[in-house]
């Protein structure tokens, strides 16, 4: 502590040379401030992404067609809100955003191993994102502007069904925000195995740090996949290839593996970078250690591993024999184990703890019961027999927003609370954070719960009409969505109410519990940190 | 301080009541609310199974739901026993326990041994699933942009003819209704062999428990034996393009007798199905 506290009057002098605006911003090769371009491009595109699903949602208030007079636009609305939120939101968030932002505090580093690349990193997923929004304006289906072929961009629909250059944006969208992952992996792989303070073994190493290194080997490892299918996709359109189209020796089926190995450590490498927060969180405001920090970590690694035999458990309906079938049953059920070490311990590290219910306490604890009850819905569409009346239902849709809406969003905004003070130097008022949480937590269930219902009475997925039966709890999901929205604007107007009060914030605003080395810097961190290394002696870095 | 304290206690005990009796009214009310061969208002559960195979996998999802609700129950449990009896002021100095092996060795072999007793009886419906028993129907479906055809081959008395099912916007319930029926007997083996002309589809039929993918270039192969007779409808489950909220799956169960005079009048209602075309037997 009285190390760090050194350090940052040492290089306050250092710290007041910052570049001008242009250079600051546009040619950024510091961690802290690209992590911060991150969480604002997130933001902004999360703010783009919800608008499209609140347009799904108030066109799904009522059986027919409301506001979507070309039930094709209403598909482009459903693939846009998915490609979205996935690639522009929560993975630049969580991995971008705060990883950049606190993987090098966490680890005793003064920078990201590649700072260049790390730059580069960013505009690529910017420019990424300027030409999926472009890919909204374009034809795609004759008739229509926009991709509406749903975030997976299955062939044939992506190809002979969209004629237009529409889709031809959506995968250079994903070329470019996948190269710009995959340099971000190799730089956080680099920093991660390189660059610890002297004294921090790997197994010393904070949890969140660990769910980083292990979401960027998934990514190293999934996303050229991604980039072989999409390019094969891209050929078939243009180029007059038929990897995919039968009438050339082609499978469509072979799309959907190739789409899979990628799509599954895809939500993996979504929710682990937030598992890592939710440790620290709880830990911190438990006043207690991460209970079972080796099995907590091997529990990440093992997830991951495990994430990439499981693909096929997305395509129990594509006609693979029962053998492949029941071997991906099996596959799948595996995780769960793993998944249940994971909320056990954090539980555990709140039993006997001292706890204080703040903000961010209250988003971290509400995801460990919404993503338990994502989890067992998983475990109920693992089996193949059950999945063949739920896939392709609101059952399905109802699943993974509890894993990711009610679980990575949650912890984004938990992330946000916790690390806002360390972030910015100002405090958001605690009764924002909380009430924007309840009206969060009751929202998203009311929105989301009744899908489950939906999904079990048969309600089909991306359906812009449908029949009366389903009115009844399409209308009280809307009305959670409302509440959601609501919660929102109270965010917004803590984050105002933050910059404009200007409370200032300790240096350590979270007490003895927050033990990891963000902490013993000052609020904001000083513009470059760790010029002298810290030196680990004692296990300190949990 | 203190008093905040107890308000984020008293909020969070009102959450999780609220949850629980969501919980209840679930899983209470799950058997009361069912269509059968359509959704009804307000439903909370499957649609009513009508093959003994679709009966079988509603029981052990029952079963999955009660198990789902009862971890849920417990880590909701756990989660606000910590609230109330480990917040900072009614235990303010905290434990410094990181490990217990004992515990941490149950806590990963417990679910281990509920997944294994959740795998076998899963297994075991998947077997007669996706098992092949000898036809005694076979009809070819195919799914096109935006709308099924049916292909019936020439049996004994009738047959030999296709036809497509499109959305019939008058007939109740709306967008379920199509304007010619598959028709199928009641107590038969049905084995339906699947595929698409353009894009990607899926015949689904909720009544009948399964979903089966029509994919170009591939001929997906699904039985069923329906035990009930009645209008059953299903809709298209794999995005397809602007209408694929509208093409719907209407199959009508009836007697021998009825799906006899059905195929009968069928070969003159209908296209005749060219007499090359042979329908693969998986057996």
């Amino acid at each position: 502590m009285a190390t760090a506290t050194a350090q940052s009057g040492h290089h306050d002098a250092h710290a007041s040379h910052t570049p001008s605006f242009f250079a600051r911003w546009f040619l950024s090769t510091n961690h802290k401030d690209i992590g911060t371009l991150y969480l604002l491009f997130a933001f902004c595109a999360g703010i783009i992404g919800a608008f499209l699903s609140f347009g799904i949602r108030m066109e799904m208030e009522e059986p027919g067609l409301q506001y979507f007079s070309n039930p094709g636009t209403y598909n482009v609305f459903v693939t846009g809100h998915g490609l979205i939120m996935v690639f522009f939101m929560v993975m630049p968030a969580l991995i971008g955003g705060f990883g950049n932002w606190f993987v090098p505090l966490m680890i005793g580093a003064p920078d990201m191993a590649f700072p260049r690349m790390n730059n580069i990193s960013f505009w690529l997923t910017v420019a990424g994102f300027a030409s999926l929004v472009c890919s909204l304006f374009v034809e795609g289906a004759p008739g229509t502007s926009g991709a509406g072929t749903g975030w997976t961009v299955y062939p044939p629909l992506s190809t002979s069904g969209h004629p237009g250059p529409s889709v031809d944006f959506a995968i250079f969208a994903l070329h470019l925000s996948g190269a710009g992952s995959i340099l971000g992996a190799i730089n956080f792989i680099t920093t991660i195995l390189n660059m610890r303070a002297p004294g921090m073994t790997l197994h010393k190493m904070p949890l969140f740090a660990w769910a980083e290194l292990v979401t960027a080997f998934l990514l190293l490892l999934s996303l050229p996949v991604l980039a072989g299918a999409i390019t094969m996709l891209l050929t078939d359109r243009n180029f007059g290839t038929t990897f995919f189209d039968p009438a050339g020796g082609g499978d469509p089926v072979l799309y959907q593996h190739l789409f899979w190995f990628f799509g599954h450590p895809e939500v993996y490498i979504m929710i682990l970078p937030a598992f890592g927060i939710v440790s620290h969180i709880i830990s911190t405001f438990s006043r207690k250690p991460v209970f079972g920090y080796l099995a907590m970590a091997y529990a990440m690694v093992a997830i991951g591993v495990v994430g990439f035999v499981v693909w096929a458990h997305h395509m129990y309906t594509v006609g693979l024999s029962l053998q492949t079938q029941s071997y991906f049953v099996f596959a799948t059920m595996v995780i769960a184990v793993p998944t249940g070490v994971k909320i056990f311990s954090w539980i555990a590290t709140m039993w006997g703890g001292s706890i204080r219910f703040t903000a961010a306490m209250h988003w971290a604890v509400g995801f460990i019961f919404l993503f338990t009850v994502g989890g067992v819905t998983g475990v109920v569409l693992a089996n193949s027999a059950v999945d063949k009346y739920l896939h392709d239902t609101y059952y399905v849709v109802a699943h993974f927003h509890y894993v990711l809406s009610l679980g990575a969003v949650f912890i984004i905004f938990a992330g946000v609370y916790y690390w806002f003070p360390k972030m910015t130097g100002y405090v958001i008022p605690e009764w924002a954070g909380k009430l924007h949480f309840w009206l969060a937590f009751i929202g998203a269930n009311i929105l989301f719960f009744p899908m489950h219902f939906l999904g079990l009475a048969g309600m089909p997925r991306r359906y812009a009409d449908y029949p009366e039966a389903f009115a009844g709890w399409h209308k009280v999901s809307t009305w959670g969505g409302h509440i959601f929205a609501l919660g929102m604007v109270v965010f917004f107007i803590g984050v105002v109410l933050a910059f404009r009060s200007k409370v200032r914030a300790a240096d350590n605003p979270w007490g003895e519990g927050a033990t990891t080395l963000e902490w013993t810097l000052s609020s904001p961190p000083p513009f470059h940190q760790f010029e002298t290394l810290p030196t680990i002696v004692d296990d300190h870095g949990h | 301080m203190r008093t905040t304290q107890a308000q984020h206690r008293s909020s969070w005990g009102l959450a999780a009541g609220a949850l629980a009796a969501l919980g209840t009214t679930l899983v209470s009310t799950a058997a009361l609310a069912a269509g059968i061969g359509q959704p009804e208002p307000w439903q909370m559960d499957r649609q009513v199974a009508v093959t003994e195979n679709a009966r079988d996998i509603h029981t052990f999802e029952q079963g999955m739901h009660w198990l789902s609700f009862g971890i849920s129950a417990f880590v909701l449990g756990l989660i606000v026993y910590c609230i109330f009896k480990f917040n900072a002021k009614a235990n303010p100095v905290p434990s410094k326990t990181t490990h217990n092996t004992m515990i941490e060795i149950a806590w990963t072999i417990v679910p281990v041994l509920i997944l294994v007793a959740v795998a076998i009886p899963s297994f075991r419906l998947l077997r007669t699933q996706l098992s092949d028993p000898k036809a005694d129907v076979i009809i070819k479906v195919i799914g096109h942009a935006w709308y099924w055809s049916y292909e019936y081959p020439a049996v004994e008395n009738g047959g030999g003819f296709t036809f497509d099912a499109n959305i019939d916007e008058e007939k109740q319930p709306k967008l379920l209704g199509t304007d010619n029926d598959m028709v199928v007997p009641v107590n038969k083996i049905v084995k339906i062999q699947v595929t698409a002309a353009d894009v990607l589809h899926s015949w689904a039929m909720p009544s009948f428990g399964f979903k089966i993918d029509a994919i170009p270039g591939r001929l997906n192969q699904f039985w069923f034996k329906a035990e009930r007779e009645g209008t059953y409808h299903g809709q298209c489950s794999e995005l397809c393009g602007a209408r694929h909220a509208y093409m719907p799956i209407t199959v009508q169960v009836v007697s021998d007798e009825a799906y006899a005079a059905w195929l009968a009048e069928g070969k003159t209602k209908f296209a005749r199905l060219d007499d090359g075309s042979k329908f693969a037997e998986a057996k």
